[in-house]
């Protein structure tokens, strides 16, 4: 049981994708205008990165290595339009707004990341377990970086409005360098936290 | 300070084997004798704008010396508001709004330059671009409706175009005549307005050997060639490149942000393809961009290619064939 706590919380601190491993960085910057924006990506990446690995996890006996990426790639692919499907139903505003960025989940490399250095190796639980802490790591790091830019930027938290009106918002945040100087204050920010800086 | 070397206090800049001379400047005298530069600037700026324009410039240097002095003791680094650098960035930034600005812009921006632009990357001489220009152009992402469009008129208390949006045809409005752009007597920010106030301060600055001519000339000559060559509507060389070195930030730009040490090559045909580049980008974006004006986003775009620049550039070395970089 250790052993799956230290599998799930790997993904949301020591390796989170986004915050720690620095991979897939195209969704966190792009859709975290508004909170609402992160945690629906957020929530599409969890199902998607789960399946995939319980999958791939369930094949990795029968898949011949030399070809292993495609079948990686296939796996993902199914889910992803099962997910991109799925929000166009129940979100259809949200997934108006995340646009491209819910089908290129499938060439997110977080999720072909996982399948291969995890998924392919480990067994089924593990492998679901590795797929929700790296999932749900992924929708906390959103999660934080649309709330410091939708806060900023618009002066609202999920379209409520949390400072006064008097509150002239910095229209940057929600722009792109918004994102990358928030990003890098929080990849800093997370370094000064764990001792990780250069120096060490 | 003990060490005078004139790029770095501490003394850390590698340099090349002895012999080597000495200078007697220090960073505190250059950046005071830049503060002096800019002072016939901001007098006429106080002139044209009221004291509002004062209140503006003194909050400016306020906040950046205050926001220096906070982050380096945050940091647990040696103090350093006493060379004057801060105040420096807190003056141009100050030059970089219109008088009708709010506080809380100046105040922003002049965390932004110091804390996010200066001090984030190690403090003076490890800023990759010039920390009052970054600041402008977050300012005017963040709150466009300040910094773009209609700025105060001087000596009234009404707000109008500025020249080059009425020559860009985006804004309605007559032409003010050459004298009233030579003097500084059109909308516009704080310290662009005054083409007169600038050149003197630039040529002081020159003269006392603190700048290089050759970025400010090479920047001003560049524009005056091309505004001439494509500015006009009756087509190559019908352009008034008169109009376009007086009008907007080309002065203030040329003689004060292109020449910052930090962010300008050290080499002297670097610096000439920095004006050059500078110049280039300022007319593209005049004549065909967006903006009516494109001298602050022309030199940050030119500071990310100071290393490529200074590479190029590398002086032969007395007795070999060829620069190696």
């Amino acid at each position: 049981m250790k052993k799956l706590w230290n599998i799930f919380f790997n993904g949301i601190i020591n390796e989170n994708p986004t915050l720690r491993l620095v991979i897939g960085m195209c969704a966190p910057l792009a859709v975290t205008t508004t909170v609402a924006n992160g945690f629906w990506m957020g929530v599409a990446v969890i199902f998607v990165l789960t399946a995939s690995n319980i999958l791939i996890s369930a094949l990795r006996k029968i898949v011949p290595d030399q070809i292993r990426i495609p079948i990686f790639v296939v796996v993902i692919a199914t889910f992803t339009t099962v997910a991109d499907l799925s929000l166009k139903a129940i979100q259809p505003d949200i997934h108006a707004k995340l646009g491209v960025f819910v089908p290129l989940i499938v060439v997110n490399c977080i999720i072909l990341a996982r399948a291969e250095a995890f998924a392919s190796k480990n067994n089924v639980l593990d492998s679901a377990v590795d797929g929700m802490g790296m999932a749900i790591g992924f929708t906390l790091a959103l999660i934080l970086l649309a709330t410091i830019r939708e806060v900023l930027g618009n002066g609202t938290w999920w379209g409520i409005r949390v400072l006064p009106a008097g509150f002239e918002p910095a229209i940057v945040m929600i722009l792109p360098p918004g994102a990358f100087v928030c990003l890098g204050y929080l990849l800093g920010g997370l370094n000064l936290l764990t001792g990780k800086t250069g120096e060490n | 300070m003990a060490d005078k070397n004139i790029l770095l206090s501490e003394g850390e800049l590698l340099v090349s084997s002895s012999p080597h001379i000495r200078a007697e400047e220090t960073v505190d005298w250059l950046m005071w004798q830049v503060v002096i530069a800019l002072l016939p600037a901001a007098i006429s700026s106080v002139y044209f704008f009221g004291f509002r324009s004062l209140f503006l410039m003194v909050l400016g240097v306020a906040t950046a010396v205050l926001t220096e002095a906070a982050v380096e003791k945050a940091l647990g680094k040696e103090i350093t508001i006493k060379d004057g650098s801060a105040a420096v960035t807190g003056l141009l930034l100050a030059f970089n709004v219109p008088a009708n600005a709010p506080w809380w812009l100046v105040v922003l921006g002049a965390i932004f330059a110091i804390a996010v632009v200066k001090q984030t990357f190690g403090g003076l001489g490890y800023n990759f671009v010039n920390p009052a220009l970054t600041a402008r152009a977050f300012l005017l992402a963040a709150w466009p409706q300040y910094l773009a469009g209609n700025f105060p008129l001087p000596l009234d208390t009404i707000t109008g175009a500025t020249p080059l949006a009425i020559l860009d045809g985006t804004a309605a409005g007559t032409l003010p005549s050459y004298l009233d752009l030579f003097l500084g007597n059109v909308g516009g920010v704080l310290g662009e307005t005054s083409a007169l106030a600038l050149l003197v301060g630039g040529l002081y600055l020159i003269w006392q050997k603190v700048i290089d001519w050759r970025t400010p000339v090479a920047f001003i000559g560049t524009v005056a060639v091309l505004s001439w060559a494509f500015g006009g509507n009756g087509g190559l060389f019908t352009g008034d490149p008169l109009y376009h070195v007086l009008a907007g930030g080309l002065m203030l730009g040329a003689f004060f942000m292109a020449t910052d040490y930090v962010t300008s090559p050290v080499t002297p045909k670097g610096r000439l393809g920095f004006g050059v580049g500078c110049g280039i980008i300022t007319v593209l974006i005049r004549l065909w961009g967006g903006y009516p004006e494109g001298v602050s986003y022309s030199i940050l775009l030119m500071n990310l290619l100071v290393p490529f620049l200074e590479r190029w550039t590398v002086p032969r070395v007395y007795g070999t064939k060829s620069a190696q970089a």
